[in-house]
């Protein structure tokens, strides 16, 4: 036995309880309200603080609605299947990626967005490269990871949920679209995640929370004015464009209460959700 | 004739001239889609996964002329990322950007102002994308047509499945024996065959089949 695993054997074992002198260390920082309020979930806030990623087509970092970006990688699949990261010199190729930033940068002005793009190179392995930018994100620690897309492909469901539940420990939220077809595809449909569908309403602050899961809130994804690549402005529709909207409320949340866990930001957006009363 | 070639020519039977009936199953999508949203233009393109490109296959509207059998690479524009995210996308409002749907752009000069897609899903796989073309302006976008995009996507996947069954089964059929290609030929022509036309043929055949094979 190495010295090293000789320590590792000395340690007590983690184990997942809670005894009676221990109850201090599990002090929450805060106490919340009796009624959580938007103005005491995200009032005043800005986003400042806070790391959005956009898993999608890359980001134009030059459009004006976009700002500057905090990085931006590319990842592919090299000849021998290996997953590639590295900087990513051409931007968005599609547009989509643009409009989620564009969007998250309206609601969340001081956060800082930072493009993952897996769309964009070949399609055989679209799965594969998802999956990696996923766990690329994952280990970046982005607080926030607004995620448009998803896939049908059922061998990379247990993956996929294998990395949802990881991020959602170490505390990065995966906010991620619902499909708009009665289909199955992942990783919206796990409860680890925070999925969203579109509602019709104009306010990008409204949203619902969906007491009949699987999807679990609905945003604004309607005639959306969005940004695109070129430096133009389109309007869009579908649940990946009502998913930045909650992204960036999930943002404002922890930038004014960084302490919180997924789980609490799940709770708090329930509790200001549109149909429940802490909206007003 | 063995058993198992009884089975074969049969299917040949079935198979010869399926796919042209599966494109024009294509066309009439793509042209009741066009009606019922009162759009200038529709279009279904194919995912060729050998070269990763996508192939317009059937196109109702403007472009109609240029863009059948047209092709592009799959990963880029807008069809390209419905392809990829098997996500639909409603785009309106692009006010001239050629970079905009330019796979359409570049076949025909005839830049959409705006557009609506949806993947064609079968099982697990992204087969294509239907498109649907310049919806009046005067009508706002609500999810109720999203719903409906998704119905004709639905129903477009199950006609592309079956063309590229269609295709395959011709190739294989093709590839491994045009003696019995020749036999599903005629078989289907006696099936398109009427009335006396139709009855005529099927004694011909069986004629033909006692002459070559013996009476059974």
């Amino acid at each position: 036995m190495t010295t090293h695993a000789a320590e590792e054997a000395r340690k007590p074992l983690q184990a997942w309880s809670l005894p009676k002198d221990a109850v201090g260390n599990i002090a929450l920082p805060s106490r919340w309200p009796e009624q959580v309020t938007r103005e005491w979930a995200w009032g005043g806030a800005t986003g400042k603080g806070i790391r959005v990623c956009i898993l999608d087509s890359g980001i134009d970092g030059a459009h004006p609605l976009v700002g500057e970006l905090e990085s931006a990688v590319t990842v592919s699949l090299d000849e021998d299947e290996n997953i590639v990261v590295e900087e990513d010199t051409e931007g968005d190729l599609a547009g989509h990626g643009t409009a989620c930033a564009g969007i998250v940068r309206a609601l969340a002005p001081e956060c800082s967005i930072a493009s993952i793009r897996v769309l964009g190179k070949g399609f055989t392995g679209s799965g594969t490269v998802l999956l990696a930018g996923l766990r690329y994100a994952v280990e970046q620690g982005f607080h926030v990871i607004n995620m448009s897309l998803s896939t049908t492909k059922k061998p990379f469901a247990a993956a996929l949920h294998d990395l949802a539940d990881n991020a959602y420990f170490q505390r990065s939220v995966l906010v991620a679209s619902a499909h708009n077809m009665p289909v199955e595809s992942y990783p919206w449909r796990f409860s680890s995640v925070i999925s969203v569908g579109s509602h019709e309403e104009e306010d990008p602050f409204t949203f619902f929370y969906n007491p009949s899961p699987p999807v679990e809130f609905f945003g604004r994804g309607v005639r959306v004015r969005a940004a695109w690549i070129g430096g133009k402005s389109v309007t869009a529709s579908g649940n990946s464009f009502a998913t930045p909207h909650v992204a960036a409320i999930c943002a404002l949340i922890l930038s004014k209460h960084p302490e919180l866990t997924p789980f609490q930001v799940k709770n708090v957006l329930y509790l200001t959700a549109s149909n429940v009363g802490g909206a007003e | 004739m063995t058993s198992d070639n009884d089975v074969r020519a049969a299917v040949a039977a079935g198979v010869v001239g399926s796919g042209d009936a599966y494109r024009e199953l294509l066309a009439a999508i793509v042209e009741v889609a066009r009606s019922i949203f009162g759009a200038k233009a529709s279009s279904i393109l194919l995912l060729d996964e050998d070269t990763e490109e996508l192939v317009f296959e059937a196109v109702v509207g403007e472009g109609e002329g240029d863009l059948l059998g047209m092709r592009f690479p799959a990963g880029h524009g807008i069809a390209g990322w419905v392809l990829a995210t098997r996500t639909p996308l409603v785009i309106e409002d692009v006010r001239s950007d050629p970079r905009f749907a330019t796979d359409v752009a570049e076949g025909t000069g005839y830049v959409p102002s705006g557009l609506m897609a949806a993947p064609l899903l079968h099982e697990e796989r992204a087969l294509g994308v239907l498109e649907v073309l310049d919806r009046p302006e005067q009508s706002a976008f609500s999810l109720a047509e999203m719903d409906l995009l998704g119905l004709f996507a639905n129903q477009a996947a199950i006609a592309v499945d079956l063309l590229l069954r269609a295709r395959q089964a011709e190739r294989l059929l093709d590839g491994r024996d045009d003696e019995l290609a020749s036999v599903a030929r005629l078989a289907s022509i006696v099936a398109e065959l009427q009335d006396e036309r139709r009855e005529a043929g099927i004694r011909l055949l069986g004629e033909l089949a006692d002459t070559l094979g013996g009476k059974r």
